[in-house]
């Protein structure tokens, strides 16, 4: 990474962390993770299965939340305070500023995953006293749910390089929507015919597959997840994210900025 | 007073008062329709629960189950008959998470069992079970829960012993599963069998409250056999004396019994005037069938 983006990427990064709207939510969803303990209690012989079924769906959803609210923010917010004229005015390319934005606030999710993922496991400690091995998995659930961010920090930006702040939260969400049931998606694509079908089949694949890097449920029963899930949906969503980013640096290199 | 201040104090009186109000009215509107909560749930159905929970279907099964016990427990607490949305909310929380082996193997003990302890629904019981085998062939608890509800709920001893079979299959199975296979298929009605049964739900069970069921179970069993054997030596010593005892010191005194005899929970039986044995103290045990005083009913318990 040149300096420049890595400058950027760092101010994005100080400048997230100084929201205090992320702290209320990191805050709240820590409390749920919590809460996950006594709710379990009122249920009948899955508090584990809630600890971790309920950890890390917050986590999951807090995160998508926060990617889609500070990732519409992130060119906006600089055109409207007029600062992105000073950025551009010294030798940062379009692309730059794109790519730096991008890998700050992606890094700031990453953080945030990981302190929720700290109240997760200790909610899970004191409800089974013990780790076990097969709890590693949720390491790995943990980690698509990163790459989960990766994708909506993405296509948050996409959004926010040609829209305004709220037409691009409905845009991001609606794409999480439709890719949290790619997989249907693309069985409705399958069973359609004629003109129909090139549609769906279209839209299923350029739509975000989410609904493969949802583990969850399969980890909260300790089922394995297979390595080369972890090796292909990672390549997925490395692969997805630089499509997304290179359509957002299209799309701000050609914007008019005056 | 300030305008201001007197403003704040009115507002804040009005808030607390109304606040205060509206508790009470939520009080007596779930008075009036004590079930509208919970049917509420069913206007969504699984397929639509499904879209609605955005791919976190655990998540959502998990609530379902959670509401499933709360009805179970809520019904049960007031003696009630009617258990109609239990299967309902069982079926949408396997459905929505098929792994789930708990909601088979309680949500069937449920289900299965006579109100007022369950809904008195054993065939959807069985049906439920065997949708969990179809979605965790590898489970072989599901196999015994199965057998165990053809044994106890339809006394169909030769689906019961098909089940344990079948159980008994699955890599990793209890090697109860293949005597209770044998034993239903030998001789399935009889005290012996059901200790069994009983003794592998204990050995087998991570649950403290289902283990303290069975041994309940168990107990009750041992009163069964103990009063059916005392009775009989009383009648022994009829034949003897051509009287019956009139305690069981009498019998002892006869060479009958070796001494006074106890019940499971150290207390001794008791001997009626027309020669059959009792418990003590009958309140304190669960399932007593035999040896309890005429007309006693036995406290249920909310799992048996």
């Amino acid at each position: 990474m040149n300096s420049r983006i890595a400058a950027i990427a760092s101010n994005t990064f100080r400048e997230a962390v100084r929201d205090r709207v992320l702290y209320n939510l990191i805050g709240f969803a820590v409390l749920m993770a919590g809460a996950s303990v006594l709710i379990g209690q009122i249920s009948f012989d899955i508090e584990k299965l809630v600890v971790i079924n309920l950890g890390l769906t917050v986590v999951s959803l807090f995160g998508v939340v926060i990617a889609i609210f500070i990732g519409i923010g992130l060119v906006s917010k600089e055109i409207d305070k007029r600062t992105l004229y000073t950025v551009l005015s010294r030798p940062v390319q379009r692309w730059e500023f794109i790519l730096g934005k991008f890998f700050g606030l992606a890094g700031t999710l990453a953080v945030n995953a990981a302190c929720m993922a700290v109240g997760v496991f200790l909610s899970l400690l004191y409800v089974a006293h013990h780790l076990e091995r097969s709890d590693s998995s949720i390491l790995v659930a943990l980690y698509f749910i990163v790459l989960q961010f990766v994708v909506v920090t993405a296509l948050a930006l996409l959004f926010s390089s040609f829209s305004s702040p709220l037409l691009s939260a409905v845009f991001a969400f609606a794409l999480f929507v439709i890719g949290s049931f790619s997989a249907d998606l693309r069985g409705f694509a399958a069973m359609s015919k004629g003109p129909a079908h090139w549609l769906t089949t279209g839209v299923a694949y350029l739509a975000p597959n989410f609904s493969a890097l949802n583990i969850i449920s399969s980890v909260a029963h300790g089922e394995p997840v297979a390595a080369q899930l972890i090796l292909v949906n990672t390549a997925y969503s490395l692969f997805y994210t630089a499509m997304v980013l290179c359509g957002a640096v299209l799309i701000f290199e050609r914007r008019n900025l005056k | 007073m300030k305008p201001s201040r007197l403003v704040t104090v009115a507002a804040s009186s009005l808030l607390l008062t109304c606040l205060a109000v509206s508790a009470v009215l939520v009080h007596f509107i779930d008075q009036l329709r004590p079930r509208a909560t919970i049917e509420d749930v069913l206007y969504l159905k699984s397929s639509n629960l499904k879209w609605i929970s955005l791919g976190y279907t655990g998540l959502m099964a998990d609530i379902y189950w959670t509401r499933a016990v709360q009805y179970y427990g809520g019904r049960h607490y007031v003696d009630s008959p009617h258990f109609e949305l239990l299967a309902p909310l069982l079926d949408i929380t396997t459905d929505l998470d098929p792994k789930l082996v708990v909601a088979y193997e309680y949500g069937a003990t449920f289900l299965a069992p006579k109100p007022p302890t369950g809904a008195g629904l054993p065939d959807h019981a069985v049906e439920l079970v065997e949708k969990g085998i179809r979605a965790n062939p590898d489970k072989w608890r599901l196999y015994y829960c199965l057998g165990f509800l053809h044994y106890m709920e339809r006394k169909d001893y030769e689906a019961a012993a098909q089940a344990f079979l079948r159980g008994s299959q699955v890599p990793n199975a209890h090697p109860w599963l293949r005597l209770l296979a044998g034993k239903m298929a030998q001789k399935a009605n009889d005290t012996q069998t059901a200790r069994m049964m009983w003794t592998a739900t204990y050995d087998t069970s991570q649950d403290e409250s289902i283990k303290e069921n069975a041994a309940q179970h168990l107990i009750a069993i041992q009163v069964a056999e103990d009063a059916t054997g005392l009775e009989k030596i009383a009648a022994l010593y009829r034949t003897q004396t051509g009287h019956l005892p009139s305690t069981f010191h009498d019998m002892a005194a006869a060479n009958l019994l070796p001494g006074l005899p106890l019940d499971p929970l150290g207390q001794p039986y008791v001997l009626t005037a027309q020669g059959t044995v009792e418990v003590r103290h009958p309140e304190k045990f669960k399932f007593l069938e035999k040896g309890s005083p005429k007309g006693f009913v036995p406290k249920m318990n909310a799992r048996n």
